[in-house]
Parts: C-alpha cells; structure tokens; sequence
C-alpha cells in the first residue's frame, strides 16, 4: 500500500542525459517512434478518408452491396476491423520489440550504472 | 413481425416505475455494499486517487470501458441511430478509433511519467506553475461538459420513467443522482468508483448483448432484413444512407467533419480516462488496460448498431421522438418493447447506473486535480501534507456534485452524445496538442503550453458560446436568444488545428529554454518506466 509513481531511491541520483544518448536507448526511442508514428497517421487517413466520403460520397455510400448492406456500412465495419487488428499488432510488436530493451535499460540504471560521478559511468556504452 | 411482441404504449410506462426503482435501488445497495468493503484501506493520497495502483490491466480495461461507455453512448448513439440512421453510426466509429490514439501514443508513456493527473504529465519538464494551472483549468472545463452531458441523460431518463415533464420532479431525481455520486466518491475514492465501473459495464455489456440477440432473432439473424424493417418503418430508404441528419447543407457536411475530427482526437484527451491509467501498477498494465477496453468498448458499439436500427424498425422513430426524453428514449422503449417491463426495468436501472457511475469518475477526476494540481501544488507550494490533500479533495467532490446537479437542471432534451462530443471538442483543443507535444517534441517550451491550452480552451467554449447549439435555433439551450456567428454545432475543426498551431507558434516566440536533464529524464522515464515500474516490489 501507499506506492507512489515515482520512488525517488532508484532514479534519484540517475544521469538521464547520459541514459539518453546511449546507443541502447536510441534504439528503443527509433524502435518506439517508427512503429507508432506511421501508425497513428495510417490509421487517421483511413478514418478520415472514410468519413469524407460518408460526407461528400453520399451515392458511393449508398451503392448497395448485398440485400440492404452498402458501401457504408462495410467500410465503417472495416473501420471496427483495423483498430482490432492494429490493437493487436502492436501489442506484438511492443511485447518483442520494445519491453525487452526497456527492462534492459531499467535494470542498468537500478544497478547504478549511470550514477552521476559514479566509476563505472559509461562502462555499457 | 412485430405482431408477435405488443406495440409499444409509452403511457403504461408509468406502471412500471415501482419495479424499476426496486431494481435500481437493488444496484445501489449491492454496490455500496463493495464501496464500504474496498475503501476500508483508503489511507494515502495514492490510495484515494489512484486505488493504490493496485488494479489489473483487465480489471481497469474493465472499469476504463465502464468510465467510456457513458449514457451517451447507450441512450445517445442508439438514439441517433434510430432516428438518423447511418450518422448516428458515425459516433460509434469515432468513439472506437479514438482509442489508437490513446493506445499507440499517449497511455504508457503517460503512466510511466505521471503520478495522479495530467498535470503531473504536462508540467513534468516544463515550468509547475503556470503549466499545471492550465491543466487542471482545462481539466476542470472538460469535466463540466461531461458532467452536463451525464446529467441531461438522467433527466431523459427520468421522465421517460416517471412521465414527469415538469421540472420540479426531475430536479429532484437528479439530486437524488447526485448525492448518491457524492457519497460513492466521499467514501470509495478511486477504489470504490473503480469497483463501480467494472460492475457496471458487466452488466451494461450482458445487457446490451441479450437485446442485440433478442432483436437480431426477430429478423432470423439476417442484419440485412434488420435494415430492410429499420428502413420500412422510417418510410425512408436514406436511413441506411450517410447523410440524413448532416448531408442537408455545405455548413452542415463541414460539421459532419469537425464532429469526426472531435471524436477521434478527444479520448486521448480526457482527463478521467488518462487518470485510469495510473491505477494500475505498470505500463505494461496500462497496455493491457487499453486493448482490454478496446475489445470491450468495440463489441458494445457494433451492439448499438443493432439496437439504433432494431429501436428504429420495431419502435418506429416517430414514437421515440414524441416519447418523453425525446432521442434518448430509444433503447429503453426497445428493451420494453422486447422484454417488457422486466427488461425495460433491468436496462433503465443498468442506463442509471451508467450515469451514475459516470459521473462518480468525473468528480474524482476534477476534485483531484483540484486538490493535487491547485491546492497542494500551487496553492500550499508543495508544502501541503497528503492528509490535508485528500481532505481538499473530498470537500471540492461535494462543491462539483452540487454544481453537476445544478448544470443537470439546464442541460435537459439535448442529445447526450451530441453534448459528449462537445466535451470530446474541448478535451482536443485544450488538452491533446500539449499531451503530444511533451511527450514527442523535445523543444517545446512553457509558453507554447499554456498558449496551446489557453487558445484551445478559449477557442472551444467561446466557439460553443456562439453556435446553434447555446442560440438562435429552435433544439438551443436559449431558444429566445439569437447570437450565433458561428454556424457549427462542434467547434473541433477550428479550436483543434488553433490549438496545435498556437502551441508550435508560442514555442518558437519563446526566448526562454527549457531544462535539457529535465528533457531527458522525462523521455528516458517514459519510455523505459524506470522509477515507476519500480513501485510493484515495494
């Protein structure tokens, strides 16, 4: 009980400036941002991409498909589709790619490696 | 097909009213029963706020997707799908797809920085002060205009219920509402709140699955016939088709577009869903929560796709709207209409929970950004022990219960998830542009802060203050009054692209250079959890 976020012990005396020009950190922040980013704008042009076209592509929407399913309603179902499935991919993704690194990185700072002043500064680089 | 079940008669609704206040008096009771039981450890700050960051990432996956699908989404999207048609789906789909946003860019890195708010986020490496002001400021907006949505869902529902028309009566269920919330949040904290959630999107969710079944099998599971009735009964075929409500003009196609903009971007953004996240112990966890709530959150919206057009087909949108609580009487009229009063109990009990839950998450939201942001923070500079904190805290819950149950009063007939999507507006502009920025942009300053939160905030309400939805038409809040310049319901597609644009601009005016360790620390935090992770051995 009581934890807080941020237990001052372990990262107290941590030279982040230092933790961040590590190759290993590098890697994490690229590994992070590359997979995230062209996510995000992926998945934000294919829902505005659909929302115009519910806007301004009223009789494309309304082309019937089978019986009374249209356009409309299959695309904004594949919208439901690619958020569960993009959902998924990154979970894999961060499982392999991301939370190995990190926890490597993590224990490096709990073992004092990148105290400030310390002797052993620079000795995982 | 519809022989078979009797045509609905909102008047022998009133019969009913005994046995649905008995159900939800029975949830009531069941609930603060867990509430006694789960706060009797509430002793810290982190307690009271953040449960201990003691929950699971299903657990809050649980509770994350109990805060989410508010009675917006149950009375409100099933209701504009209803009467609508396709627009009304529109929500569903921006609601769900908003939740990549908060995935992908916001909820770990956000949980492994902060302690008990967003602010603690936003003012992290940047200068306390004036950032967590700000924050808290826009935290406290984005509350108001949930709260007002949730409580325009209550008085709907009421006089659905009771037939009561009259103000006098539905004032006083809402203060009943609002009491109950109040003492839910004064002696559960987040604990309890969070137990409520989960218990309450359990039975939101089974809910919604056996009225899905139960309509899907009127029409042999055909989703096809099901739209062909819907469609039938409206004597419109353009209900399957996008377009009905927002396809009538060129202003109204471009609010058709701010809406989709406000919907997407403002999930990430709401302060009493980032505030879940710090309820569990890791970030990992946090993950874990947010697939949780996707799933969840996902299966209940393509649930309300079938009940908008199953209230559409089998109670006919005529009916709903004439109905007392107009739109937002939708899925209860369906659930009588199928299930009878048993059924239309069970749900109304289920929808009054929603909100009450709902707005439990909203006031212990805005009461600890008060008591942790302004008063600890700002006020005491720090210097305010967690006792003192938390008894701010509980004090500034009975002050916004008391201005929810007022707003309440004023907000009745609106669509809920119309009201929603304001909230989702100003949560966007205010809040999204600075979340990112910090997180991402190494160079962002503390005037490019506070000008991103300031210029949103200011831009989404006075945008709101000078559109239909406050005057000039005949749904306004002021239907009398006429001062609206703005023709745009939702103000997202000018505050948000203002907002991130103001916070680009105010940092490169900015003579000033924010802390380069301070940068650092919070990147090599957020990413690798360092100091946070740290807490589960303790």
């Amino acid at each position: 009980m009581g934890n807080e976020a941020q237990t001052p012990d372990a990262a107290a005396s941590v030279d982040f400036q230092e933790v961040q020009q590590t190759a290993q950190f590098q890697e994490l922040r690229k590994r992070h941002r590359s997979f995230v980013f062209p996510m995000a704008i992926a998945f934000l042009l294919w829902y505005f991409a659909y929302v115009l076209l519910a806007d301004y592509a009223v009789g494309f929407m309304s082309t019937k498909l089978w019986g009374n399913i249209n356009v409309g309603l299959v695309l904004g179902l594949l919208q439901f589709v690619s958020t569960f499935g993009i959902t998924a991919w990154y979970v894999h993704y961060s499982n392999r790619k991301l939370d190995p690194i990190a926890a490597e990185i993590r224990n490096e700072i709990e073992g004092h490696e990148f105290d400030k002043g310390s002797a052993v500064r620079g000795a995982t680089k | 097909m519809s022989a078979m079940v009797p045509m609905v008669n909102v008047a022998a609704l009133k019969d009913t009213t005994l046995l649905n206040m008995g159900i939800f008096a029975l949830f009531v009771l069941v609930t603060m029963v867990i509430v006694f039981r789960a706060s009797r450890n509430n002793k810290t700050a982190a307690d009271y706020y953040a449960a201990g960051r003691s929950f699971t990432g299903s657990q809050n996956g649980t509770a994350i997707a109990g805060d989410y699908l508010s009675a917006a989404s149950f009375l409100g999207i099933t209701g504009a799908i209803a009467v609508n048609g396709y627009d009304g789906f529109l929500y569903s789909i921006g609601f769900l797809v908003a939740w990549l946003v908060a995935l992908l860019l916001v909820a770990e890195l956000l949980r492994n920085t902060g302690k008990f708010t967003m602010a603690d986020v936003l003012s992290f490496r940047l200068r306390q002060r004036p950032v967590r002001i700000a924050a808290a400021l826009s935290t406290l907006a984005v509350c108001f205009f949930y709260l007002l949505a949730q409580m325009a869902g209550a008085g709907s529902l009421i006089s659905l219920l009771l037939g009561i028309s009259d103000w006098g009566g539905q004032a006083l269920v809402i203060v009943v509402v609002g009491a109950l919330m109040i003492m839910y949040v004064l002696i559960g904290g987040m604990k309890g709140t969070t137990w409520v959630q989960i218990i309450k999107a359990v039975l939101l969710i089974c809910g919604a699955a056996v009225m899905t079944f139960w309509v899907l099998s009127i029409y042999g599971f055909n989703l096809s016939n099901l739209l062909g009735a819907a469609a039938d009964s409206a004597k419109n075929p353009n209900v399957l088709n996008p377009g009905l409500q927002y396809g009538k003009t060129e202003t109204s196609k471009l609010d058709f577009l701010s809406l989709g903009l406000a919907l997407v971007l403002g999930t990430a953004a709401l302060p009493h869903v980032l505030m879940r996240f710090y309820t569990v112990p890791t970030a990992k966890e946090a993950r874990k929560s947010v697939v949780w709530s996707i799933w969840l959150i996902g299966l209940f919206y393509l649930f309300t796709l079938v009940l908008g057009y199953g209230a559409a087909a089998l109670v006919g949108a005529d009916t709903i709207k004439s109905a007392p609580g107009g739109v937002n009487s939708a899925a209860p009229l369906l659930a009588f209409h199928l299930g009878g009063p048993l059924l239309l109990g069970f749900i109304s009990a289920v929808a009054f929970a929603t909100i009450l839950a709902v707005v439990a998450g909203l006031t212990i939201t805005a009461a600890a950004s008060f008591a942790h942001d302004i008063y600890a923070n700002v006020i005491s500079k720090g210097k305010a022990d967690a006792g003192t904190e938390v008894k701010v805290a509980r004090r500034t819950v009975v002050v916004i219960g008391v201005l929810a149950i007022l707003g309440g009063i004023f907000a009745n007939g609106q669509n809920v998830a119309f009201l929603v999507a304001l909230a989702f507006a100003v949560a966007a502009s205010a809040n999204l542009p600075t979340i990112v920025y910090s997180l991402f942009w190494k160079k962002f300053t503390t005037q490019g802060a506070t000008w991103s939160m300031y210029g949103g905030l200011a831009a989404a309400v006075i945008l709101i203050a000078l559109s239909p939805v406050v005057s000039g038409a005949k749904t306004s809040m002021i239907p009398g009054a006429n001062f609206a310049i703005f023709p745009l319901s939702n103000p997202g597609i000018v505050s948000i692209p203002l907002a991130f644009l103001l916070g680009w601009l105010g940092t490169m005016l900015d003579k000033r250079r924010e802390d380069a360790a301070k940068q650092a620390e919070m990147e090599v935090r957020s990413l690798t959890g360092i100091g946070a992770e740290k807490a589960v051995n303790h």
